[in-house]
């Protein structure tokens, strides 16, 4: 029997990026705020001090900040006449685990979505007709617009103090910048980072092949910077410890350099880690929820009533938690109908790595930062024709290269020996003169009907709640995109000087060991229609309206970018129409 | 008023026992009511004057044992060299607290070192230096502490061992140490200057840590304000100082240090931080600003220090090689750090202190700068504990003291086992 706790104004589940974007702006409505987060406490100088923030065995192999398939995992399959078996130790994707989230080791790569991304079916199907689609593709339009988010990236973008080139300001194209990105109605806070070798040597041969490259977005700062919460971030020293790992010199934007000091100062703030909500209660009519029901690490559980829930866990566990709390229709693949687990999405990476006359070229790859980079986003979206090509979407790609970590970067030509003296002497020969870009080809992927997440039939966690199923493989659409895009991208490389270019093409099935990005979106996704969307364009669920969702989970497909900047649009763009417009009225925002 | 009246009765009672001093006290309520300043329950200037000065004394630090939640209930711990003194319940609670005390005795207790019934209070409640403060000031601070909530939480301050447990002695102390009297205001200088040394000298005792003491705890006045050592912190020289203290500050620098814990310089740990977010964070910028006035004009010491480290010294090679990988990823190749967040090692005079406690220990054991409303983002340093041996701590911290243009007494590796040894043993 859960014990209650006193009532508070609003709870928040999960406390990273989201739900602290959520708990600032709810708490300066003057809301009694309580997030309850699953994992630990975590702040730089304990969790990721200097002093070992670049241990990559304990950071990078051993999943340190990591959620440990013991708390929970998930089943994996990627056909829906297969049996899903527990994922045992991460691969694809990393979820994150504890207060800051994916925004403690995302690498800061802050991008914007394109405005057509917005709009992605009316869109294509103006541009090529409705049957240019494959028949089982099953994208939407969000419900809300570039324009309507504008200012929201601006303010995500203050926040963290993205370094960064504009291409578009106010319509103008600026020379240097992304030309194909909505116009922005202000420059970065902060310019770019700096390029090294590798990357102006990209951005040269994109320019002699007539691309237009750019800086890519980076949360990792060019130089010392304070937001507007008064919050100080310093220099980025190109360390190349980034991705999958917290930072300790204050240099990446994390909620924990951006937010939360500013929230823990506040006496309407309050937090419990170790903490994992099991369900959102909902009363007897299932149009209300009461609160959140949530076990500590006692195994004791507890009851937390809040007139307002906030849900804010990693996109995959909300689908959960609203799974089983009973909110919203389960998505059925077969009959089509539902909503909750419906359209998931993950990305389609690949990269093409260049190897280069070790006499001639040294790139000194260990000076990297987790968002530095030379891009194009010539094959993104539809910035392109894709009318000859007989696929839709795409990505931006450029030399990305986020790290030269010893353990990691062993790049060798291929047909080189696995091991061995031969491969001993193949990995010094090519250290300093290899490009591995990476995520390189940072392509899209859209939705499906076959693509989705359920409950388990079979397979529970701890608590003896069933394990999130996931259902994935790529379609012919996806394979098609990615084939086209690593060959437009070796073509660069190859143009670099490379004498030999290893292209790594995204095949399929889908593998779930094989590391792309956390990117997963969907599966209780923003809409028009309750009867194809989980959440209105508020992100606020269409049967509980005082529960509204954050994250990615409401991307009805994916684009071709990183998805933090758009999530966290979305998430000030939601907690704008709670301040404004729920609070003084609280109901539905939106009457379907 | 139905709450007043019994107070009043309870003065009345308390001054019939001592007939001469009730005599006095008749006396100054009159001259207090011509004045304006009798406490009156409603006079909200006087009590708000009251709360200020209560936070600029920073009364809290001691009375108020840190989220107990119970304002002013005492039972904090204060660690003196000559054992532990608590903090006393001075909340209105009338058998654990103050709320018996007239307000002849609370001026007492805070001017004289004198408490209920006469009995000698220990300085570790700074009355040497709230002698100076006016009687409206000390009015106002109890008028103020009549407004909290009464808490009933006996605390036996005196845990001292003998021989210091005898309070009687405390006579002989003052008679050593303690000049009693308001503080009285140079005319030759400025209004803002003598509102300086008044918070400096007086409410603020900022002399009870930065100040040397003597065998016997007393203030080592010809070297006032320039430097001490107490609970494994040195409390920096804060005189005008060019070498060692805040010569190299601006008035702004040190109204910025004041009010937000950093300044472009450094960024303030330990007791400071402590002080810095319950007193002087929440003080005026005009007073901040009279405070700096006056540290500027304190001349310091002269002469600098005799041996230093070449930079021929081997452990300069050391050392530097060490801030490199170490050190510099944050405050810099050029020690200069990131104004506001990470401290410039080449601009501060605590790393280039006589008395390199302070360096020592936030290297040994991390340290959090403090979070405030202005500067909220505190960051912090990690421990090097275990990553560097004492020989390589005094390598490194002998470059950052000898580099840049400054230069510092050596640092042997004992006194960095000394320093691990004493970490070891408050854990």
């Amino acid at each position: 029997m859960a014990r209650k706790l006193p009532r508070k104004d609003a709870a928040i589940i999960g406390l990273g990026w989201t739900g602290s974007i959520l708990a600032q702006d709810l708490t300066d409505e003057d809301l009694d705020v309580v997030a309850i987060e699953r994992g630990p406490w975590r702040d730089a100088p304990t969790d990721f001090p200097t002093t070992y923030d670049q241990d990559e065995l304990r950071y990078r192999f051993r999943h340190e900040l990591f959620l440990r398939p013991a708390q929970t995992t998930f089943t994996f399959r990627n056909k829906m006449d297969q049996q899903a078996l527990p994922i045992r130790s991460w691969g694809a994707f990393m979820p994150m685990n504890g207060v800051g989230g994916g925004g403690v080791h995302w690498n800061a790569e802050t991008w914007r979505f394109l405005p057509s991304d917005f709009v992605l079916k009316t869109h294509l199907t103006q541009r090529y007709g409705a049957k240019f689609l494959p028949e089982d593709m099953t994208i939407q339009d969000w419900g809300v617009t570039y324009d309507d988010l504008e200012r929201h990236y601006d303010q995500f973008e203050y926040l963290c103090g993205t370094s960064g080139q504009a291409g578009n300001l106010n319509g103008k194209i600026i020379e240097g910048g992304n030309p194909f990105e909505g116009p922005r109605s202000r420059p970065y806070p902060n310019p770019p980072q700096a390029q090294p070798f590798s990357y102006t040597l990209f951005a040269k041969a994109a320019r002699e092949l007539g691309y237009k490259p750019f800086p890519q977005p980076s949360g990792n700062m060019s130089q010392a910077y304070v937001n507007p919460l008064g919050v100080r971030l310093g220099p980025c020293t190109y360390c190349g410890f980034c991705e999958w790992f917290g930072c300790g010199n204050y240099s990446k934007s994390s909620p924990q350099t951006t937010i939360l000091p500013v929230l823990l100062r506040k006496s309407n703030f309050a937090y419990r880690t170790e903490c994992e909500v099991t369900r959102i209660n909902v009363d007897p009519s299932g149009k209300r929820a009461t609160g959140v029901t949530f076990v500590d690490t006692s195994g004791d559980e507890w009851e937390q009533p809040a007139d307002l829930v906030i849900l804010a866990a990693f996109s995959i566990f909300n689908v959960q938690l609203l799974l089983l709390s009973g909110i919203g229709k389960p998505y059925d693949p077969v009959a089509n109908q539902g909503v909750i687990g419906r359209n998931f999405t993950h990305q389609t990476i690949s990269q093409a790595i260049g190897f280069f006359d070790k006499d001639k070229f040294n790139f000194n790859p260990f000076i990297a930062s987790g968002s530095i980079g030379m891009c194009i986003d010539e094959f993104n979206g539809d910035n392109f024709d894709h009318g000859p090509l007989g696929f839709v979407g795409g990505g931006y790609m450029g030399q990305v290269q986020t790290n030269g970590r010893p353990i990691q970067t062993t790049p060798v030509p291929p047909d080189t020996p696995r091991w061995g003296a031969r491969w001993k002497s193949a990995v010094r020969d090519n250290y300093l003169s290899t490009v591995t870009p990476g995520t390189g080809v940072h392509g899209s992927f859209y939705s499906y009907r076959d693509v989705y997440l359920d409950l388990d039939p079979l397979y529970r966690d701890h608590l003896g709640r069933p394990l999130v199923r996931i259902t994935i493989d790529f379609h012919d659409n996806e394979i098609k995109q990615n084939a086209f895009l690593t060959d437009k991208f070796a073509e660069i490389i190859k143009a670099m000087g490379a004498k030999q270019v290893a292209k790594q093409y995204r095949k399929r099935p889908y593998h779930v060991t094989q590391y792309q990005t956390t990117h997963l979106c969907g599966g209780a996704i923003m809409g028009t229609d309750p009867s194809t969307s989980a959440i209105n364009r508020y992100l606020q669920s269409w049967d509980v309206p005082n529960l509204f969702v954050m994250g990615a989970t409401a991307f009805p497909q994916n684009a071709g970018y990183n998805p933090t900047g758009t999530l966290a649009a979305l998430a000030y763009w939601s907690a704008e129409a709670i301040r404004t417009q729920y609070l003084k009225n609280p109901g539905p925002l939106v009457h379907a | 008023m139905p709450e007043e009246l019994p107070r009043r009765i309870a003065c009345v009672a308390v001054a019939s026992f001592v007939v001469a001093s009730s005599l006095v006290a008749v006396g100054r309520a009159q001259t207090n009511e011509q004045e304006g300043t009798r406490l009156d329950p409603q006079n909200f200037v006087q009590i708000e004057r009251g709360r200020y000065l209560t936070v600029a004394g920073d009364c809290a630090s001691c009375h108020t044992v840190p989220g107990s939640g119970q304002p002013f209930a005492g039972g904090r711990s204060i660690e003196t060299p000559f054992g532990v003194v608590v903090g006393a319940n001075i909340t209105p609670d009338r058998e654990t607290g103050i709320g018996a005390w007239s307000d002849e005795t609370f001026v007492s207790a805070l001017r004289e070192g004198r408490g209920h019934g006469g009995t000698l209070l220990y300085p570790a409640m700074p009355y040497p230096y709230y002698t100076k403060l006016t009687e409206r000031h000390a009015l106002a601070i109890r008028a103020y502490l009549n407004t909290v909530k009464p808490v009933h939480n006996a605390v036996v301050s005196n845990k001292l061992p003998f021989p210091f447990d005898v309070r009687e002695a405390m006579a002989g102390w003052n008679a050593l140490y303690f000049k009693s009297g308001e503080f009285k205001p140079d005319t030759a200088k400025s209004a803002e200057w003598n509102r300086g040394a008044y918070l400096v000298e007086g409410l603020g005792h900022c002399g009870a840590c930065h100040t040397p003491k003597t065998t016997l705890g007393g203030d080592d006045k010809a070297h006032a304000l320039q430097g001490y050592t107490l609970q494994g912190w040195f409390a920096p020289n804060i005189t005008n100082d060019n070498e060692r203290g805040l010569g190299g500050w601006s008035i702004a620098d040190i109204v910025s240090y004041l009010k937000s814990g950093h300044n472009a310089v450094t960024a303030s740990t330990g007791i400071m931080a402590e002080e810095i977010s319950l007193s002087s964070s929440q003080m005026t910028d005009a007073d901040l600003r009279a405070i700096a006035t006056y540290l500027k004009d304190l001349p310091g010491q002269t002469g600098s220090s005799a041996a230093t480290v070449s930079a021929s010294d081997p452990t300069m090679a050391a050392g530097g090689a060490i801030y490199a990988d170490e050190c510099s990823a944050c405050h810099g190749m050029d020690g200069k750090g990131v104004p506001y967040l990470f401290p410039s090692l080449a601009q501060s005079s605590n790393v280039r202190s006589t008395d390199p406690t302070s360096l020592i220990r936030v290297l040994i054991e991390g340290a959090r700068s403090v979070a405030t409303g202005g500067e909220p983002t505190g960051p912090g340093m990690p421990s090097f504990a275990w990553k560097l041996n004492d020989d390589q701590v005094a390598a490194v911290l002998n470059y950052i003291r000898n580099s840049w243009g400054s230069s510092a007494l050596p640092i042997n590796a004992n006194q960095i086992g000394q320093a691990r040894a004493l970490a070891a043993r408050a854990r």
